[in-house]
């Protein structure tokens, strides 16, 4: 193998909750540029919790994007850019190098000095800081690793961002919520039949899913910070595949009032279905495009399941995936660009992109019973839900394919993800 | 054979139970006392026998659910691979749950599809719903008025058989009748 190859597992202990079980995460690959970076242990990080600079390089190098430069034997450990010497960094082959301190704050808190700067300019890119309470030491990191991976990538970066999933442990399932590196996790939901489909409101703070506590499929909407859940359609027959309209004023969603599966589109806060468009075969999997103007969706109306899309206001719907006999579970890239889907090549389901300017399809994963992609919401990344040793787990892949983590939990089958958008 | 002795048991269970259930407590033994001489050779007046005010109410065993035995009790209708057509050998099944549902109009049954796990949940919940809408469908055309019948997909969600093999696929290649409290 010509490429580096890094494989490192971090077992993160997870803070207190009865849900909680150990995450492991697993990543490999390179980005195609990779930057790297040093990063010193901030004075005064020992008031907190657990390493706040440790969980900054364990983001950094997980994206793939990052080549983490050991700081031993730089004595003393500078923490502002008077201190810093030049020459001891070049050395070690940093390109940019985080440096600074924890200090107390007057209202008893602490505040997080950082100073980025770039070695082979010889300048400061960044200097910010929070305030933030000891407990909040992991998401204060999460920002601290998202400022950084934007002043040097210039794309905003998708640390502090959440995560659901549904996880089942025996006939239990939960629909979790979790930071992005899937630690923090809380269940939303815990029910004893199934949860599937959840997706996330534009804001942030609602999921909508699928749920079959009441012996059949019914859309639901679930405030997660005040666990209030509107029944948002529960027509005759099956109610499913619900998705978010950018504006998060209405939903799509599929129906089966005339007896198929066919798209509808309802108000988020429950109310009177209109009819987007009208077959005679499966309809289901809609997908917003970004400016909201066209709904993606999955269709067997040629015979397979394919892609197609269709104006958000309704009309003629258009195929959109050609290659192989089986394309299914569009999800549209933030910036509208490409789609990543599942793809079924020879038996196998992997997650595949397609640029929709060009046609050009890419298939990202080694895994082989992939379902359920979903973006970073800055892109990069696709999370989606795959199967080893017959045990469900979670996956990311970078959307150019170089990068691959795997997020598994303990004693449980994890599938079902959506990543959330950025954190306001 | 198996099903017949499973029945002959819930059978007998079912008539154990409700003897118990009506069992009144078990009346005292009282030996029958006549003014008979005490063992000094005393004869005593006894005190007068009183009425019995206890009742016995006659238990018959509770109607048998026609549901629960011969093609009535068959509520799996199972498909091919990719077919959503009712296979010559379930139709049977279909046609005697629509005669019931004709003679019981207070009736109400859902069917429920499911699928194997193979491929996308939400697609496979539309493969499900087809194959539910497909015993609907036959019900339907047998003169079952729509207002008894919801077709409802379970997809891969409530897999009966749990392995990962071609047998525990083609087990949840189904159409379950589901009756639901009236």
């Amino acid at each position: 193998m010509s490429r580096i190859f890094f494989l490192v597992a971090l077992l993160l202990t997870a803070l207190a909750s009865p849900t909680q079980a150990q995450m492991t995460i697993e990543f490999s690959g390179a980005g195609a540029r990779q930057y790297s970076i040093a990063i010193t242990t901030f004075p005064g990080e020992a008031a907190l919790p657990e390493s706040l600079t440790q969980v900054v390089r364990a983001d950094l190098e997980r994206s793939g994007l990052f080549k983490l430069v050991d700081s031993a034997g730089i004595a003393p450990v500078p923490s502002e850019p008077s201190q810093v010497k030049f020459s001891d960094w070049t050395a070690k082959s940093a390109d940019f190098l985080a440096i600074g301190s924890v200090v107390p704050a007057p209202d008893g808190r602490l505040t997080v000095r950082v100073r980025l700067l770039d070695i082979v300019k010889q300048t400061e890119l960044g200097n910010f800081a929070f305030t933030l309470a000891p407990a909040l030491t992991r998401v204060t990191a999460h920002r601290v690793a998202d400022e950084i991976y934007e002043k040097i990538t210039g794309e905003k970066g998708f640390f502090n961002t959440k995560i659901a999933y549904v996880k089942k442990s025996g006939a239990r399932f939960d629909l979790i919520v979790a930071d992005s590196d899937g630690q923090n996790e809380q269940s939303a939901l815990t029910s004893r039949e199934p949860i599937i489909s959840p997706e996330w409101s534009p804001d942030g703070n609602r999921l909508a899913y699928v749920s079959f506590e009441n012996r059949k499929p019914q859309v639901w909407v679930h405030e997660i910070y005040t666990s209030k859940r509107t029944l948002v359609a529960n027509f005759k027959g099956s109610n499913s595949a619900p998705a978010w309209s950018p504006n998060g004023r209405e939903l799509a969603v599929v129906l089966t009032l005339s007896g198929a599966s066919q798209l509808y589109i309802v108000p988020s806060a429950g109310g009177e279905p209109r009819r987007l468009a009208t077959s005679n075969a499966i309809d289901t999997e809609p997908c917003y495009s970004p400016d909201g103007s066209t709904i993606y969706f999955t269709s067997d109306r040629g015979g397979g399941p394919q892609i197609y899309r269709i104006a958000a206001g309704g009309g003629d719907a258009r195929r959109v995936t050609f290659k192989g006999a089986y394309n299914v579970s569009p999800k549209v890239s933030p910036d509208g660009k490409s789609l990543a889907y599942v793809s079924r090549n020879s038996g196998l389901f992997q997650v595949a992109t397609l640029d929709l300017a060009n046609g050009q399809e890419q298939l990202l994963t080694d895994t082989v019973k992939d379902e359920s992609p979903s973006f970073a919401p800055n892109g990069k990344m696709i999370l989606y839900a795959t199967e080893v040793g017959g045990k469900g787990v979670l996956a990311a892949v970078s959307s150019d394919g170089r990068v691959k983590q795997r997020l598994s939990v303990s004693a449980a089958d994890a599938r079902e993800p959506a990543w959330g958008p950025f954190t306001k | 054979m198996v099903r017949l002795l499973s029945i002959l048991a819930i059978g007998t269970l079912v008539a154990a139970c409700s003897s118990s259930g009506d069992r009144q407590p078990e009346a005292p033994v009282i030996e029958k006392q006549g003014n008979t001489p005490d063992l000094a050779g005393n004869n005593k007046a006894q005190p007068d026998t009183k009425p019995d005010t206890r009742t016995i109410t006659t238990v018959t065993p509770d109607k048998v659910d026609e549901l629960t035995v011969g093609v009535l009790a068959k509520r799996s209708i199972y498909f091919d691979l990719d077919s959503f057509d009712i296979k010559p050998e379930f139709r049977p099944i279909v046609e005697a749950h629509a005669t019931y549902l004709r003679k019981n109009p207070g009736r109400k049954v859902v069917v429920e599809g499911n699928t194997d796990e193979r491929g996308s949940r939400e697609y496979n919940l539309s493969l499900g719903q087809k194959r539910a809408e497909a015993v609907k469908k036959m019900l339907s055309l047998l003169g079952v008025p729509e207002s008894q019948l919801e077709a409802v997909s379970f997809g891969e969600e409530k897999p009966k058989a749990a392995g990962k093999d071609d047998a525990s696929y083609a087990e949840n290649r189904r159409g379950d009748l589901s009756y639901r409290a009236q």
